[in-house]
């Protein structure tokens, strides 16, 4: 396989704040050391890692610090991290709308980039008008839009309104139009930025069987993609497949929750959680396995008791109740350990968050206590197809027509 | 990966750095269909939903040309080299217009398009050159006006002649727009970062005007300004464009060739400070 795309120590930095005032000084003060006194620039040495929520010292931040990878032609690799994380930055500095401060981005082959749909509609002009702009800002020839403007028109579902300025178009059919055009592009490398975002369900749906792309919703990072990046603060923290790195990424977004609790008499408190007696969070998805969690109680009456399991979506896969009494204790008081013990869970592998949870009259319904969060890898055999969240071991048996017959018979 | 060898043929590196004097002209030549869009588009948009439609092209020339006539002609009575007044003021107009047009309209152009220059990559000279070429539509619509101004003052009598210099007219036009452009580029590099400049632009132009033998022929200056006037490389261009049309005006291979190396110089410079910036003026704009 060759490498289509080549990044090493790509680096980008951005000034924060006001840019104007003191910038003739500053211009002149980085010119005069980087130029005359051939010092590396005092400015890139200030700069400092993307915190979004911290206040720097310095105006100047790295939105991109050395990250390098490669990728291979055919593949299609999703960038994930928070906001802030670099990931708009490393597109742009891929579709060359800005360039690096540092490194180098080396790329073969036809590069189309979709930043945003419609990019240059001019709002007077007619939809088949702005088709011939659109695409001639993407990079198109006027005879390949001669040629494909019948399939774009009919593509878009918006025929009986091409001839008429697109500023009267509804949003939905503008997005339309203004999809179908970039779903046209012919090239080696596609760069695509949070576009699948738009359209309805139907069209989305038409556009990732058309395009096989990148974008920022989950699911359909899941669903396209092979490979995933995780930036975090300008830097890659995780290169590997999309499934992992979406787990991860979520995980690292929730990080560990420690346990809380709104009851503030603390008559109801839950601890830590531990898996067969230890504190590995680690399960295989084909062996039962038993989850304890510490529980003090003062005096508590008519508790119940909850033991949670979702997924990386935030999704319930587990969600299992019991009243104390049931399990023989009408009344708390003291110290326990509680034990939940599971049959086999044939989840498919990934990373899982695993909680307690508690709530008792005594505490009034709003105060409820959860124990710490904690995020369980689920190891084992996947589903072949990778399409189901479970695979559970099933029996398979084939039988002649008679033999049912003789079964309703018994 | 270490299996690749290093010398392997890529098709574009993207650097912090480019070379500094790289005028991109094959790349731009690639994006030329993306030129005639733009063009297309300022024409159409321009007219779309007025009921005058191109008649607008006519009308602001026109106006100024009766203004300079009577503020000019009339009550300071500036010389006109024995030409009809109209027809002086309108061609300095007319020329003076294309050159002024391309100048602000290029200035601004990093502010007005950085929506798109944000999102998608294209030679970011295409605009620039795209509003030259736009403007030249006009300019053409307005030639139209004076050529049919000058028919109107042959057959009414007016003293004017076309002598051979109007051979020249071609390379006059290709010389206004280099140097409107050239400049039209260093002030819109400028801008992304320095503000200050945008304001400058429009009433810096206006000045310049009364520093170009716009509104009185440069054989009417006073002799001492004369040097100061002709150091303008806008001056020789009029001026031939006046003695080309009408006859009456300084035109020496001395002011011309003047005219045509500092426009040269401009725009070889204008066009690589604008590449210069146009690099990452998205993130300061």
């Amino acid at each position: 396989m060759s490498v289509a795309i080549r990044v090493e120590a790509l680096s980008k930095m951005y000034q924060l704040g006001q840019i104007g005032t003191g910038t003739i000084s500053l211009d002149m003060e980085r010119w005069f050391v980087t130029r005359v006194l051939r010092k590396p620039d005092p400015f890139l040495k200030l700069a400092e890692a993307n915190h979004r929520e911290v206040k720097g010292d310095s105006n100047f931040v790295w939105s991109l610090k050395d990250v390098s990878f490669e990728i291979e032609k055919g593949e299609t690799v999703g960038i994930i991290g928070k906001n802030g994380a670099g990931k708009s930055t490393l597109l742009n500095l891929l579709s060359r709308v800005t360039s690096p401060t540092k490194g180098t981005i080396k790329l073969k082959g036809r590069v189309a980039s979709l930043l945003e749909v419609g990019t240059g509609f001019h709002p007077e002009l007619s939809g088949r008008e702005n088709i011939y702009l659109n695409g001639s800002i993407l990079g198109m020839r006027k005879k390949e839009i001669d040629q494909k403007l019948d399939e774009i028109i009919d593509f878009s579902g918006v025929e009986r309104y091409i001839d008429t300025p697109v500023k009267r178009f509804s949003s939905g059919m503008y997005v339309r139009l203004a999809f179908a055009v970039a779903a046209h592009l012919e090239s080696e490398i596609l760069i695509v930025d949070e576009v699948l975002a738009v359209g309805d369900a139907e069209f989305q749906k038409k556009c990732l069987v058309k395009m096989e792309d990148i974008s920022h919703n989950m699911g359909a990072i899941l669903e396209l993609c092979k490979r995933g990046l995780l930036l975090e603060k300008g830097q890659i923290v995780r290169d590997s497949d999309v499934g992992t790195c979406v787990a991860s990424f979520l995980e690292r977004d929730k990080h560990r929750q420690p346990s809380e609790r709104s009851d503030k008499n603390g008559l109801l408190d839950l601890g830590r959680i531990s898996i067969n007696n230890e504190y590995s969070y680690q399960i295989d998805n084909s062996s039962p396995f038993e989850v304890t969690v510490h529980l003090a109680a003062k005096d508590i009456a008519n508790a119940t008791l909850f033991f949670i399991v979702e997924n990386a979506f935030g999704q319930s896969v587990v969600h299992k109740r019991v009243s104390s009494a049931e399990i023989g204790h009408s009344v708390i008081d003291g110290e326990f350990r509680l034990h939940v013990k599971i049959p086999t869970l044939w989840i498919s592998p990934g990373i899982y968050t695993m909680y307690f949870k508690t709530i008792a009259p005594a505490t009034g319904w709003s105060g409820r206590a959860f124990s710490e969060r904690i995020s369980v890898e689920v190891t084992g055999q996947a589903e072949a197809s990778g399409k189901a969240f479970m695979n559970p071991s099933v029996t398979w048996s084939m039988h002649p027509e008679e033999a049912k017959a003789e079964a309703l018979l018994v | 990966m270490k299996t690749i060898s290093e010398n392997e043929a890529w098709d574009l590196v993207i650097e912090g750095h480019g070379p500094l004097f790289d005028l991109k002209i094959s790349e731009v030549w690639s994006y030329r269909d993306l030129l005639l869009m733009f063009v297309k588009r300022d024409f159409v948009s321009f007219y779309k939903q007025t009921v005058f439609g191109p008649l607008w092209f006519f009308i602001q020339p026109l106006f100024t040309t009766i203004i300079f006539t009577f503020v000019f002609g009339n009550l300071a009575g500036l010389s006109t080299d024995g030409l009809p007044q109209p027809l002086f003021y309108m061609a300095g107009i007319t020329a003076w217009n294309y050159f002024a047009d391309c100048i602000t309209k290029t200035s601004t152009v990093f502010k007005d398009n950085s929506q798109i220059f944000g999102k998608v990559y294209f030679p970011r000279l295409i605009l620039p050159l795209s509003i030259v070429t736009s403007n030249l539509v006009r300019f053409g619509v307005q030639m139209l006006l004076f050529t049919g101004m000058m028919a109107y003052y042959a057959i009414a009598g007016g003293s004017f002649r076309i002598t051979w210099a109007i051979v020249l007219f071609p390379f006059l036009v290709l010389l206004m727009a280099c140097l409107g452009l050239g400049l039209g580029l260093m002030i819109t590099a400028l801008t992304t970062k320095y503000r200050d400049l945008s304001f400058l632009v429009t009433f810096g132009v206006q000045l310049l005007m009364y520093m170009t033998t716009v509104i009185y022929p440069l054989s009417a200056a006073p002799e001492r300004y004369k040097h100061l006037i002709q150091l303008n490389p806008m001056t020789g261009i009029i001026e031939a464009f006046r003695f080309a049309f009408l006859g009456q005006g300084t035109l020496t291979a001395t002011s011309l060739g003047y005219s045509g190396a500092v426009t040269l110089a401009i725009l070889i410079g204008g066009i690589l400070i604008f590449n210069k910036t146009e690099r990452s003026f998205v993130d300061t704009v």
